[in-house]
């Protein structure tokens, strides 16, 4: 799908002027300046073959998307108990649907990484990122024919800021001071503190903009948004069926199906089932284990993007042992990270470096600043021994809900650490109540996250010393620090630093061991087109798949 | 007659007792979790602020006794409760799932029951035959896979080459012939797992009967060995025969959640299976509650029959 | 052809296997005393089959450190290796040996269902007799006891069981022997119903016999038939839903291994056409056919019928 395969029609002339105006011309066409005839009827002028100049206009064809058409998603995370209140959507089947296909948020991700506008056209920051003005977009209707307003978008973000609404987006919209309505179509939102990431947290999948009751409240039970589609039949976690919305903002330029029917399907072996029969056109979470068999499928390809989802396995630093960062670092160096991506996760991803910053993060070290660590036996020994440690015993509690391959993941671990004098008893814990029971009580357990799109999310989340999340129950007053520090600087260079740093201290001194950074793998039949460069923030495109994916 | 009309009256009103019973064993058992939905609902993302405002807007905080007097209330008014997590009424979101249940059960039924009769009957009449080893040795087999297993491979010959859908994902209102088709596989997996057992009970307690002495007095008789079969030792072969079909059909309607998420077939199991996942009591609740009502109504319709049958049971007690 | 070919190797395997039954069961007339060799003479061959099969898996769990090449944990190669010298039945995703954990396998799975099998029959084949032989008030009290269990879908309540009492193996065999011992109450209830109304018992009764003597000397041997018939069943069916905890993530304790999650481990590769995880179903299969062959052999002697 990357450009080299693409047919350029310079090539097949010699000198360096008709090769300048061949690419200007096959550029002009493919951006849509000129039509067919033009094009071929010039490029032959050129000297170009009529083959290569077919190839070209075929490939601009197959790129431009068509109108019309099903697309039906065999998707993992559905639960009879799914509900569209926004505050409670969990998992990936209620995320596309809610935000992908129903209630665009204010803002979305673009496939580079960059916030863009969504329901929200453009914002301006003040007063030290602590004042945000965003000017909506005029005349987005929603699906029940009323016109957008600020107090829809404030009501909206609102409702997440309500204790009494138990929303899983509060996390989020913690650091909103007040957000208010300014005229009909624009909204101010005053912040505690500065922060310079306000427009990528706004894409949060609980933020979802819902009609505004009138009375403060949003109405969320009749699944009525703004978005590319309507929602038609809805199954809780079993199946949804949504219809193309005639008057949707952006018609035209995204949202090119009649209708996207979503199944859930949480089996992996009856999702590939339902992918190489025909009954559904794309999955997602392909097993590792699978994918490379599922390319030798016919009509099936496979997708492929590594963010930030993340395994994990916390350590939790105020309980013995792991209270001495000596056992700390010794437990880093039993892990041989290399094998357990090769093994787990079958290749499917990157090696980690007990840092939270992944792939798809902005100020991510680099391997020169911040060593890729190994695994070294003689290494964990030495630390085990400044602890005053000849060996040691310890327990890891992991269940495949931690992260798929959890449990055998321990079990290469406990080889491998046998080298060092360590003793680790897999304790296999039920998938059911992990997240109660398990992570975040017991010592040393498995975990994954699907990481964030900055750094400071994710470590004010769930490495800051009071993070409710704080998943290590870590205490490191100068990374605390340099987190708020880092939060208001505004040079760019020296904000770098700063998060490189944080990177360092993590690493040597926190509790968490990563061992690896995890792709999303994804199947989709060839009468599905999937644009060239997909958003890597969410699988199936930042789960908006059925706007930016178009029928064959 | 009027013997088995009374205990009928009498099993019904130990039915009700039964079903009490167990939906205080389930509350309890369901309370005894660890967690609960408002810690399920939000995950990895669960403060001490967010449960506790969940809990009092679902009634969570209310004391356990207090809770299940008001769901008991409820029941005894013909109100299922709302399910915690969707706050909608439960009747709605079990109904075409119960549906479902029953269509698939009914239909596996229609092909085991038969089936393993026929097979029980002929391998007891040609004991030790090849026939009877064969049917045994292929029923056992069947039932030694695990059903998911089972289901994978059906998947593989028959769906992935086209023939049946891999994905029986009906409801209410597909038509009838395309249910039949969409649900042939977990029908054919489910009968694979449900008829060795059957068959073989049925094998077993014809052998049984037929080493009594009244049988051998048939034998010297020279009645044919199919007769006696028949009309001789079935009718005596009735109670274990009874118990052992309802207690499989009992299983169809109850037990097949594997094969439920298998074919993603929407049936009640996987329900209840959510419900315990999220901690959604009424839910939960609801679905043990019909669960029990098939389970003890098919046993009281195995008793009755064993017993219309056993001349000696009818006589006594 | 690929038909013919696969009926062709499944003849091959039935003859070799009832060649393998006549070599054992000619053995085992040689070694026995006399009394014992009539017995066997008698067996049919796919008895003396089971038994061999029987008698190999049963070695197989007690000596599987001095059987297996490789440790059941130790991890050997990079993973999925295929078949081999070194590896007979190639190494899983993690690379250890396959072969290695089928022989351990078998100590941890038959050992636990075999445990968990024979306390179920112990309990409901005891209370089942007893509820038919007392009748009247116990009879109805156990018997809505046991329903209130058994009206409980096995895999909900042992899902919700493991759940709360954590899962490990004693935990384990206690759940799924209780859940299974109310299914064993109900055949052993309904079998003796009809003995109790025969006249032995009744006149044992009148002779003044306690109730245990009653249950073990005089119902027992008559029920015998019909339960063990279900023993056989009940011990793959603990098999089996040991594998189907394991689906839903629940089960043994890794690294052990058992059959039910090495099916599970590797199921989604028969979606491929890799015949992988036929191999641990084979062994459960193998093992409750072999199990059911001997009791069909013992419910047929025990019959007394001679044709």
């Amino acid at each position: 799908m990357s450009n080299s395969d693409k047919h350029d029609i310079s090539t097949e002339v010699s000198d360096k002027e008709t090769q300048q105006k061949a690419k200007s011309l096959q550029a002009s066409f493919m951006s849509g300046k000129i039509n067919r005839r033009d094009f071929v009827a010039t490029s032959m002028a050129l000297g170009v073959s009529l083959a290569g100049a077919t190839a070209v206009v075929s490939e601009v064809e197959a790129a431009t998307p068509k109108q019309g058409g099903r697309l039906r998603i065999g998707i993992t995370g559905g639960a009879t108990s799914d509900v569209l209140d926004p505050g409670k959507i969990l998992d990936a089947y209620m995320i596309n649907v809610s935000m992908g296909q129903v209630r665009p948020n204010m803002t979305k991700i673009n496939v580079d990484g960059s916030a863009g506008g969504d329901l929200a056209e453009s914002w301006e920051p003040s007063n030290g990122a602590k004042t945000w003005k965003f000017n909506l977009r005029k005349g987005v209707e929603f699906h029940n024919g009323k016109t957008m307003d600020s107090t829809d978008v404030a009501d909206s973000i609102r409702y997440h800021t309500i204790e009494a609404n138990g929303s899983g987006g509060s996390g989020v919209v913690s650091g909103i001071a007040s957000i208010k309505e300014d005229g009909k179509d624009a909204v101010i939102i005053e912040l505690n503190e500065g922060n310079g990431d306000l427009p990528i947290l706004l894409s949060d999948y609980h933020l979802n903009i819902c009609p505004s009751k009138g009375d403060g409240n949003i109405d969320w039970e009749s699944g009525i948004g703004a978005g590319a589609y309507t929602l038609e039949e809805h199954e809780p976690g079993v199946r949804t069926l949504t219809k193309k919305f005639a008057n949707y903002y952006n018609t035209g330029n995204e949202g090119y199906f009649d209708e996207i029917e979503t199944l859930g399907i949480s089996d992996p072996t009856a999702r590939l089932a339902a992918l190489s029969t025909g009954a559904v056109d794309a999955i997602n979470n392909v097993p590792q284990k699978t994918a490379s068999r599922l390319k030798s499928m016919a009509n099936v390809k496979t997708l492929i993007s590594t963010g930030n989802k993340q395994a994990t396995m916390p350590m939790l630093c105020d309980i013995d042992p792991y209270t001495d960062q000596n056992v700390r670092n010794a437990m880093k160096h039993i892990v041989d990270r290399e094998e357990l991506l090769d093994k787990i996760f079958f290749g499917y991803g990157e090696l980690g470096n007990d840092s939270p910053v992944g792939p798809a993060n902005y100020f991510r070290a680099t391997t020169d600043e911040l060593p890729q660590r190994q695994y070294d036996p003689e290494k964990a020994k030495y630390y085990l021994k400044q602890a005053g440690m000849s060996s040691l015993s310890v327990k890891f509690h992991a269940a495949d809900t931690g992260f798929t391959g959890a449990v055998d993941a321990g079990a290469l671990m406990r080889e491998s650490a046998k080298a060092a004098g360590i003793d680790i008893e897999v304790v296999r814990e039920p998938n059911d109540g992990y997240w109660s029971n398990v992570w975040m009580v017991k010592p040393w357990s498995a975990c994954y996250w699907s990481g964030r799109p900055t750094e400071d999310w994710i470590f004010s989340q769930i490495y800051y010393s009071k993070a409710d999340w704080n998943d290590t129950h870590w205490n490191n007053s100068g990374f605390d620090k340099l987190l708020v520090e880092a939060r208001a600087e505004t040079d760019e260079a020296k904000r770098r630093d700063m998060y490189v740093e944080m990177q360092r201290i993590v690493h040597t001194d926190g509790g968490l061991i990563l061992p690896a950074f995890l792709s999303e793998i994804m199947g989709y039949r060839t009468n599905i087109s999937v644009p060239g460069k997909i958003a890597n923030n969410w699988e199936l495109d930042g789960h908006l798949c059925s706007r930016r994916w178009w029928r064959a | 007659m009027s013997k088995v009309i009374t205990m009928i009256i009498k099993r019904l009103g130990l039915g009700i007792l039964t079903l009490l019973l167990l939906s205080l064993l389930i509350f309890l058992s369901v309370e005894a979790l660890p967690g609960d939905l408002a810690e399920t609902i939000l995950g990895q993302q669960a403060t001490p602020e967010n449960v506790a405002a969940i809990r009092k807007e679902l009634g969570l905080d209310l004391p356990a006794y207090t809770r299940y007097i008001n769901w008991l209330g409820g029941i005894l008014q013909g109100d299922f409760g709302n399910s915690l997590a969707l706050k909608k009424p439960i009747s709605g979101l079990i109904a075409p799932r119960l549906q479902n249940t029953l269509f698939l059960t009914l239909y596996t039924a229609c092909i085991a029951v038969p089936l393993a009769l026929m097979l029980g009957m002929v391998a007891s009449l040609f004991r030790n035959s090849f026939f009877d080893r064969i049917s045994n040795t292929t029923a056992l087999s069947a039932i030694s896979m695990p059903e998911f297993f089972v289901g994978y491979v059906m998947i593989y010959f028959f769906a992935l080459s086209g023939y049946f859908p891999s994905m029986a994902n009906i409801n209410p209102n597909t038509p009838f012939f395309d249910k039949l088709y969409l649900c042939f596989l977990p029908a054919v997996t489910l009968t694979l797992v449900v008829t060795a057992h059957m068959m073989r009970m049925t094998r077993a307690a014809i052998i049984n009967v037929l080493a009594l002495p009244y049988i051998e007095m048939a034998n010297l008789k020279g009645v044919k060995p199919r007769r006696i079969i028949v009309h001789h030792a079935l009718p005596n072969a009735v109670a274990p025969i009874v118990n052992v079909v309802a207690l499989n059909l009992a299983y169809l309607v109850t037990g097949v959640v594997i094969v439920e998420i298998v074919f993603v077939f929407p049936g009640l199991g996987q329900l209840m299976v959510d419900g315990v996942k999220f901690r959604d009591v009424p839910v939960v609740q609801a679905t043990a509650l019909i669960f029990a009502t098939a389970y003890v109504g098919l046993n009281l319709l195995a008793d009755i029959i064993s017993t219309i049958t056993n001349p000696r049971l009818m006589r006594q007690r | 052809m690929a038909y013919i070919l696969t009926l062709f190797w499944i003849i091959v395997a039935v003859l070799v296997s009832l060649a393998a039954g006549w070599c054992f069961r000619a053995a085992l007339i040689q070694i026995s005393g006399p009394n014992m060799a009539k017995v066997y003479r008698t067996a049919p061959l796919t008895a003396s089959f089971g038994l061999l099969v029987i008698i190999i898996y049963i070695l197989c769990a007690i000596f599987a450190p001095l059987i297996a090449p490789y440790g059941e944990a130790e991890i050997l190669s990079g993973g999925f290796m295929p078949w081999s010298q070194e590896f007979w039945l190639g190494t899983d995703n993690l690379g250890r040996d396959v072969f290695s954990r089928l022989i351990y396998g078998a100590r941890n799975t038959v050992g636990i269902a075999f445990l968990t099998t024979a306390l179920a029959f112990i309990f409901g084949t005891i209370i089942g007799i007893y509820a038919a032989l007392r009748g009247g008030f116990i009879d109805q009290v156990l018997s809505r006891l046991i329903d209130v269990l058994m009206a409980i879908p096995s895999l909900i309540f042992s899902l919700l069981m493991l759940t709360i009492f954590g899962t490990n193996v004693l935990t384990l065999v206690i759940v799924i022997a209780t859940i299974d011992s109310t299914r064993v109450f109900r055949i052993a209830r309904a079998v003796a119903l009809n003995i109790v109304q025969l006249d032995y018992i009744e006149a044992a009764k009148l002779r003044g016999e306690n109730t245990l003597y009653l249950i073990i000397r005089e119902i027992l041997p008559n029920a015998m038939a019909p339960l063990a018939a279900e023993f056989g069943l009940r011990f793959c069916f603990v098999f089996l839903m040991i594998s189907a905890l394991s689906f839903m993530g629940l089960g043994l304790q890794p690294p052990l291994a058992d059959w039910g999650s090495m099916v599970r481990d590797n199921a989604d590769l028969i979606s491929f056409g890799d015949i992988t995880p036929l191999i641990p179903a084979g062994a459960i299969a193998l093992l409750t056919i072999a199990v059911n062959f001997v009791v069909d052999w013992m419910l047929h002697r025990a019959s007394g019928l001679k044709d």
